[in-house]
């Protein structure tokens, strides 16, 4: 019997999940799809960071505290982490693809183009404000990320549960610093204001609780990104 | 009213095009916009000039054939309509109007501002069809009883005229307005059930194809559909096509 399935109808190859998944996002739909899971993990991540951040404001030992377990739990440091990290590449690696795929369906532009008027800048320019963000995590990982896996895995030094609240208000004594750090988190609301409500879509979630979504995204994308730069003004002013 | 007109000319489909100026007077605010291209394609044609070619045929808002660029806009300053329904008298004496064709690598230029829409026709034999006996027998279709909110929905999809409008005014050039209006209008009546889960799949690998570009959910397609159709469809032809990969 001939075979006639599409290309594209996975579910019928019955070959492994992976095999199902690379084809899956071959799709458009597929692609938009893991943009939008990989974007749900940021965010949730993103709220236990700045929970724990914000522990910083409140008091200097339950942040050494909780910094003191995430960098030393077996479960977050060999599990969480890789995962995260592998999270963040997926989210930004199938950006760039589609950014790519999406400007090659338009190879000549228009003479004029009146964008404005049937959409938001936001909307737009996710490419511009995920470049900003993905600059911003390059010196996140200098500041924080290299000297700790250096601290722990490469010169062997005893965990200290007591450096890391120190640690944070030095980073934070640089206004250049401090500067390109609300700069980037302004960048972060402004893609999570489009991007949050955006990935329901994407997934096919629009019904009459989207009302609610949009104004539940829309607040989390701006205090959750305005609580990180109190945090950081806080302690540039204070200290 | 006078006008100066900016208008991409093209002479074939590998020619290298370029925006060419013309000055058109006495134009009438009462005039379609396509009626003011007829009077500037007479002065031409008594000037012994190539003539400006565009598409048109019913000029009713129906068709979608006049799919025009018009300063910056799908169907230009107006909102839900086409080309021709456009008038003349949404543009002041002195103006400067930019005409062009609308730009995709799915949609080729034929010549000046005519393009070829036929990877939307591919699109659509892909899968927008319903499974029916038509050797006579065929069951009248108000035989079966449909939920009035479902069949509002699937004719609200319907109403798509496949202008290419929303595939113009989308920064990637997407076609995911057009192609899930078309998903839907039998995703939601029970005569589209047969063909439900490979017809998804098979239009979406269809579009891909073509090198339409991906949704980006700006929302600039439903704005400038000249049919109004939401992007609501999008979401259910996302979950349609999810589903019919999962299950």
């Amino acid at each position: 019997m001939e075979d006639n399935r599409s290309k594209y109808n996975f579910a019928l190859l019955n070959a492994n999940q992976v095999v199902i998944m690379s084809f899956f996002l071959l799709s458009s739909i597929g692609k938009k799809v893991a943009m939008s899971l990989s974007a749900f993990f940021l965010i949730s991540f993103l709220l236990l960071h700045v929970a724990i951040n914000f522990l910083s404001v409140v008091s200097g030992t339950m942040y050494n505290e909780a910094s003191h377990f995430m960098g030393t739990n077996p479960i977050i440091q060999f599990v969480m982490q890789p995962i995260l990290i592998l999270g963040v590449l997926f989210h930004f690696t199938m950006g760039f693809v589609l950014e790519y795929q999406n400007r090659r369906a338009r190879p000549l532009k228009y003479a004029m183009k009146n964008d404005q008027r049937n959409s938001s800048w936001l909307s737009r320019n996710m490419i511009i404000s995920g470049l900003v963000i993905l600059a911003f995590l390059g010196l996140h990982f200098y500041d924080f990320w290299l000297p700790e896996m250096r601290y722990k895995y490469i010169e062997f030094k005893p965990p200290n549960e007591h450096r890391y609240f120190s640690e944070l208000v030095h980073k934070f004594e640089d206004p250049l610093r401090v500067g390109f750090y609300t700069l980037s988190f302004i960048l972060l609301m402004l893609h999570l204001l489009h991007g949050f409500q955006s990935a329901f879509q994407s997934l096919g979630i629009n019904n009459k609780f989207t009302p609610t979504i949009k104004k539940t995204a829309w607040t989390f994308s701006v205090v959750v990104p305005m609580t990180f730069v109190f945090i950081a003004l806080f302690h540039h002013l204070k200290h | 009213m006078n006008l100066k007109l900016k208008i991409w000319r093209q002479k074939n489909s590998t020619a290298k095009g370029k925006i060419v100026d013309y000055y058109i007077n006495e134009i009438s605010s009462d005039m379609s916009f396509l009626e003011m291209l007829d009077v500037l394609n007479a002065d031409l044609i008594k000037k012994g000039e190539e003539p400006v070619s565009f598409d048109h045929d019913c000029r009713e808002g129906i068709c979608g054939s006049c799919s025009l660029h018009i300063n910056g806009r799908p169907h230009g300053p107006d909102g839900g309509i086409t080309t021709c329904q456009l008038h003349m008298r949404k543009f002041k004496d002195g103006d400067s109007i930019v005409i062009e064709p609308f730009r995709s690598k799915a949609f080729p230029i034929v010549k000046d501002l005519i393009i070829d829409r036929s990877s939307f026709d591919r699109v659509q034999h892909a899968g927008a069809f319903v499974s029916v006996n038509t050797s006579g027998n065929t069951q009248d279709a108000n035989a079966t009883p449909i939920n009035k909110v479902d069949a509002d929905h699937a004719f609200d999809a319907a109403a798509c005229i496949g202008c290419g409008a929303c595939v113009a005014a989308c920064k990637n050039a997407s076609a995911m307005l057009f192609v899930s209006a078309k998903v839907s209008q039998y995703a939601l009546l029970p005569q589209g059930q047969v063909e439900r889960k490979k017809r998804v799949t098979d239009m979406v690998s269809q579009m891909d194809e073509e090198g339409f570009g991906a949704c980006t959910n700006t929302g600039a397609c439903e704005i400038e559909c000249p049919k109004g159709i939401s992007v609501t469809n999008i979401a259910r032809m996302n979950r349609e096509f999810i589903e019919s990969n999962l299950k």
